[in-house]
């Protein structure tokens, strides 16, 4: 990346109490974003990808350690007091949620809880507010604007409040928005409204983008970059072009392979990946995806790879063992 | 609805025919399924794909009678269901079988594995509690688990995965000769998702299964079904063979959602142009063809007339005023 990071994520852990142990969710990440960049980071469920964007916005949960340091905008978000962090997030640092009904508040009105975004962060009179609002809900591509900002979320679908979601993170402009499984929850045609919504108002602001997903098919189209997570840590990561062309981490590469592909024949057996991930409250020595891993040996049960360049300085993995060619493997 | 969809000599053993299922929801009418018929041949797997809400497990439940039609009939194995009551139906149920969505939600929390996948063989009346603990043993093994180590533990103890092979095994453990499975690998990570599917592909080889496939991703769906339908707010828009209709989509929606799917191929851009809008709702669908609210190529007759399922392509059926493929 040559343009100066907008937000670095620096040797990032956090850890959680829990009756069983300590849980390490997030192992030493680094991570660094430019002005107007997406970076998508992917993983299954359990990998980290949530508690790293919590992270970020520093909205853990309260028994949460987190060590390491959150880069915005020359500040350290880990850091700051709360007051002004407070300021920050919503006005410069947004999110949008996989599932807009736990984001917005049930008994409030699309537009009270749009007009109170802007009223609290732009300090702007009502009437503005009120103005930019309907404006807002118009360009997020909802039918009628004027209308909705008497309803509640529930008298609106699964894709509207999602839109609504987006127009409230979008509201003050933010230099960096989180969206963390944005299409999840939704249906596949709503999907690819929502994600395209995403990336046009993203390019309109040159705004900065974390897009966290379990979907790799979401991550090829939209993103600059990728890092791929497993146990915690970032055990791949390039530029999205470099990493679906010729991908190291062995992880990866079955993650893919795993895919159901639209233009595979049918009853075509699947390249599954054999077991499940680790146990996050029982660490694993050695590479975490060892136990699965069809390349291990001897030194992957008993020494970490750490995350390291490959031939290309921007392509980083963490392998004894890389898959040196893939032309089509999955071809 | 005229057509006869056979894909294969024989009788199908489960044949729908204009299926129309309603709900009441606080005075208003849901059409969930509104004229649905299909049939589906032994032996085969049929998908049934569609958008949340578009009736596509109202349609699964209503063919197991858990749900009673408003009209229409459902024969299995050339016996009309929709007539069946009590004991003579429930001895038709064992034949079939469901496995939910949610694998967890679907285990009851405080009973063993064991004595969750014996339950079947007790109601069924399997009195030998030995020969239960033999034929519990055969399918846990089937579905890949190890009968020792799993059939005196609680469902907490499992993952997604494991809860949903032994949803599997409870499934077969009457060995039924037809399944719906309705979402079944959903909620289920990307890796455990190719195990299970590959398992649901080795259980209809082994023990000889007719599946009807539910499921909202068309990939998913591709990679098991030898035959897909496509439905939208309670009706089939198009019918075919799988490998035909991905390639060859005769209705509008069906290249919808074709062309909505991600694609892990930075190289394919995404599709600019799916448009705006959503499904209306069930209580109040469109007049005609219901799909025309969303459809790029709708006219007047489409407000007016309901098109039926015709033929595009040998096997392919598409209810469509003006399909993407004529028929030659």
């Amino acid at each position: 990346m040559t343009e100066p990071a907008l937000l670095s994520v620096e040797n990032v852990s956090v850890d959680l109490p829990t009756p069983r142990g300590n849980l390490r969710a997030v192992d030493q990440v680094d991570l660094k974003i430019g002005a107007g960049q997406t970076l998508g980071v992917v993983g299954e469920s359990g990998c980290g990808k949530t508690m790293l964007s919590r992270a970020v916005l520093q909205l853990l949960p309260k028994k949460a350690k987190l060590s390491g340091r959150v880069m915005f905008d020359g500040q350290d978000l880990v850091r700051l007091d709360p007051e002004r962090l407070r300021k920050l997030r919503g006005r410069s640092l947004a999110v949008v949620f996989q599932d807009p009904m736990t984001s917005l508040n049930p008994v409030l009105t699309i537009g009270t809880q749009l007009i109170e975004t802007l009223q609290e962060h732009l300090e702007l009179d009502g009437v503005v507010a009120r103005r930019r609002s309907v404006e807002l809900l118009a360009a997020v591509g909802i039918p009628a604007p004027e209308q909705r900002l008497v309803q509640y979320p529930h008298q609106l679908s699964g894709g509207m409040r999602q839109r609504v979601a987006i127009a409230i993170a979008l509201s003050c402009e933010p230099k960096f928005l989180i969206a963390d499984e944005p299409t999840t929850a939704l249906d596949v045609t709503i999907q690819a409204q929502i994600l395209d919504l995403l990336a046009r108002e993203q390019r309109r602001r040159h705004m900065a983008m974390i897009l966290i997903t379990h979907d790799l098919g979401v991550v090829a189209g939209r993103t600059d970059e990728v890092a791929v997570m497993y146990a915690g840590r970032v055990v791949e990561r390039a530029p999205t072009p470099v990493l679906f062309k010729k991908m190291h981490m062995p992880y990866t590469e079955a993650l893919l392979a795993a895919i159901p592909k639209i233009d595979a024949a049918p009853h075509t057996p699947l390249p599954a990946i054999s077991g499940r991930p680790p146990d996050p409250t029982r660490p694993i020595q050695g590479c975490s995806f060892s136990p699965r891993c069809r390349y291990a040996a001897g030194r992957c049960y008993r020494e970490k790879p750490l995350l390291a360049a490959s031939e290309s300085p921007d392509h980083h993995y963490a392998c004894f063992h890389p898959i040196q060619v893939t032309a089509d493997f999955c071809a | 609805m005229m057509v006869t969809q056979q894909s294969s000599s024989g009788d199908p053993l489960l044949k729908v025919e204009s299926l129309v299922v309603e709900y009441a929801v606080g005075g208003k009418t849901v059409h969930a399924v509104s004229g649905v018929s299909l049939q589906v041949a032994r032996g085969e797997t049929l998908g049934l794909v569609g958008e949340s809400g578009c009736g596509k497990s109202t349609l699964g439940r209503a063919v197991l009678q858990l749900r009673r039609a408003v009209s229409g009939r459902v024969v299995f194995d050339g016996q009309d269901l929709s007539a069946m009551q009590g004991d003579a139906l429930r001895r038709m149920r064992r034949r079939m079988q469901l496995i939910f969505q949610d694998p967890i939600a679907s285990l009851n929390p405080r009973r063993r594995i064991g004595d969750i996948i014996a339950e079947p063989l007790v109601i069924s009346g399997v009195k030998d509690p030995k020969r239960r603990q033999e034929l519990v043993g055969e399918v846990l093994g089937a579905v890949g688990l190890d009968p020792s180590l799993v059939a005196g533990r609680l469902p907490h103890e499992f993952s997604g995965g494991q809860s949903q092979r032994i949803c599997i095994a409870r499934a077969l453990v009457l060995n039924p000769e037809f399944i719906i499975c309705d979402e079944p690998v959903s909620a289920l990570d990307v890796s455990i998702r190719a195990q299970i599917l590959n398992l649901l592909e080795d259980m209809k080889a082994r023990f000889g299964l007719t599946l009807l496939f539910i499921a909202h991703d068309l990939a998913v769906v591709k990679a098991v079904s030898d035959r897909v339908a496509v439905m939208y707010l309670g009706r089939l828009c198009e019918v075919g063979p799988s490998e035909q209709l991905f390639s060859n989509p005769a209705h509008p929606y069906t290249a919808l959602l074709i062309d909505a799917i991600p694609v892990p191929d930075p190289e394919v851009r995404p599709a600019e142009s799916v448009p705006v809008g959503e499904p209306p709702s069930p209580i109040a669908p469109p007049s005609g063809c219901r799909f025309r609210t969303r459809c790029p190529r709708a006219d007047q007759r489409c407000i007016d007339e309901v098109p039926e399922l015709r033929p595009v392509a040998p096997d392919q059926y598409a209810a469509c005023h003006h399909p993407l493929i004529a028929a030659g």
